[in-house]
């Protein structure tokens, strides 16, 4: 078996109303609850907001701190979920029902150690 | 005594087969290649003193089988765990029994074209993996540099390890959509041959040869699939007319101007018998239509005679298929030749395809036989703008300056 993450892109600013969020997300649990019957699912996390992420870099003895993500951009690591499948046309399907649920785009990519 | 040329036939014709078992086997692409060339380099030593085997196949692959194990055990005992598992894969099978199992080279194809590859991997996989193209052979076919393509295929076949692209042909619900793959990129590898899209030459032969050998293979793979059918049938019919399609300087001769005694009758026949032999089952697809737009052309004794109704009726089919400008531009072509120029500009005139130069080459020609002489002067201009390959630009050229001077 291999350890796929597959990571949701989401657009920069407010996230959608309660309204039209809630039953995505219930959609979402749906899929997640799939995983879980199915034995595909190992992890899931939602990230906090990009404003909330500090950078730390090392610089010789030191490590600086600095506030905010990485990397600006449009798009931002919203959050994943780590699967475990034979293969990545499994690990494709999966990352193909979280797609149809949430509406933004899943990367889809293998983690470094199978799991026998 | 065996030949090198004899040896070299082997090489093309069961490299891809090699390959295929020995991925299987081995379960791993880059140990498949490494034994199958291992084989291949001690065939080249025993055959010429010991003739060929009965089945050089077969010889090759319980070679490659062998050596390959051999490796695996020795590098095995330094703890690698990558030739561990190889290893542990490897003693499932028995490669004898899998030489009967023909779907091999159908799931390398399958894996080759997967979807999570760029189609530009898919491309130099298959010419690597199924063709046996060396790397420099298909930098070479592509206009690419040797490294950026060597990088391309590492690249692919690493992330066929390591994100685990199966190695299986699909189930029946996706099996359309990833056989239409498949078959894009040997299209794409056939027409690249047709035309190659820059360069000094017109036809790059291999290319097109490598196509059709591997359209076969598909063929006899799933014979009951009437596109793949549909697109063998559409590259022999459009190969048939190579040998009238350029002049001996090189220059590009066309359809209607070709000497039609040297099409290739053989590829001719097969083509037609291939179309019919799809089109009978009654599931028409867009490789079909335009292999049977085809099979009209080759039905016609001389341009003249060319049933062009049937044409007409076969790219509204085609059309209502794959709605396309591209195909819109083919369909108004051949109205032209129904209803005339005009009404065949008419339709040129209202598509989309500003940046094609095909486009421009057929409203510069609607628009000469329509008498009028400065607009196309000025379409062949903007044709020869966006035209890639010498040939192509020259005959642009040479038809703008047949309409004399300015």
């Amino acid at each position: 078996m291999t350890r796929y993450m597959l990571s949701v892109y989401q657009p920069a600013g407010d996230p959608p109303p309660p309204e039209v969020l809630e039953p995505i997300m219930r959609d979402l649990d749906a899929v997640n609850q799939e995983m879980r019957a199915a034995g595909a699912w190992v992890f899931a996390a939602g990230l906090h907001d990009p404003s909330t992420a500090t950078v730390l870099r090392a610089d010789g003895d030191e490590v600086l701190v600095t506030d905010g993500p990485f990397a600006e951009g449009k798009e931002h690591l919203g959050g994943f979920t780590i699967i475990e499948a034979p293969d990545l046309d499994v690990a494709l399907e999966w990352g193909r029902k979280v797609a149809h649920v949430l509406t933004l785009p899943i990367e889809v990519r293998p983690l470094k150690f199978d799991t026998h | 005594m065996v030949s090198t040329t004899e040896i070299e036939g082997v090489y093309t014709r069961e490299y891809g087969r090699a390959v295929a078992v020995l991925t299987r086997v081995l379960g791993d692409i880059d140990l498949a290649e490494e034994a199958v060339q291992d084989a291949f380099a001690a065939a080249v030593q025993r055959w010429p003193e010991t003739g060929l085997p009965p089945s050089p196949a077969g010889w090759l692959i319980t070679t490659a089988r062998n050596r390959a194990i051999d490796r695996l055990r020795r590098e095995a005992t330094r703890a690698d765990r990558h030739a561990q598992a190889a290893l542990l894969h490897a003693g499932h099978d028995e490669p004898d029994e899998e030489l009967a199992v023909r779907d091999d080279r159908l799931r390398l194809m399958f894996t080759c074209c997967h979807p999570a590859l760029a189609t530009s991997a898919q491309v130099a996989l298959t010419l690597r993996l199924l063709g046996g193209l060396t790397t420099a052979e298909i930098a070479r076919a592509f206009l690419v540099p040797e490294p950026t393509m060597a990088q391309r295929i590492v690249r692919a076949k690493g992330k066929i390890r390591k994100a685990r692209i199966p190695y299986r042909v699909p189930d029946e619900a996706e099996l359309p959509d990833r056989l239409r793959a498949v078959l894009a990129v040997l299209y794409l590898v056939f027409n690249e041959g047709y035309t190659a899209s820059s360069g000094e030459r017109l036809v790059r032969e291999d290319l097109c040869a490598e196509a059709i050998r591997l359209g076969r293979v598909l063929v006899e793979l799933m014979p009951d699939e009437p596109e793949a059918l549909g697109l063998l049938a559409l590259m022999l019919l459009v190969e048939s007319r190579r040998p009238a399609r350029t002049t001996g300087g090189g220059d590009i001769v066309l359809l209607a101007d070709q000497d039609r005694t040297r099409w290739d009758r053989a590829l001719v026949a097969e083509g037609q018998a291939l179309v019919r032999r799809c089109l009978r089952r009654g599931r028409p697809g867009p490789y079909q239509i335009q292999a049977a737009i085809n099979a009209v052309h080759s039905d016609a004794p001389d341009a003249e005679e060319t049933d062009w109704r049937q044409i007409v009726t076969l790219y509204d089919q085609l059309l209502a298929m794959t709605p396309s400008p591209v195909v819109a531009l083919h369909r108004a072509v051949a109205v032209a030749e129904v209803d005339g120029p005009a009404a065949g500009l008419r339709l040129v005139d209202g598509l989309d395809l500003g940046d094609h130069h095909l486009f421009h080459s057929v409203r510069a020609d609607l628009l000469r036989r329509l008498g009028r002489t400065g607009e196309a002067r000025r379409a062949y201009d903007a044709a020869l703008t966006g035209a890639g390959n010498v040939a192509e630009r020259a005959f642009l050229q040479r038809r703008g300056a047949e309409l004399g001077p300015s």
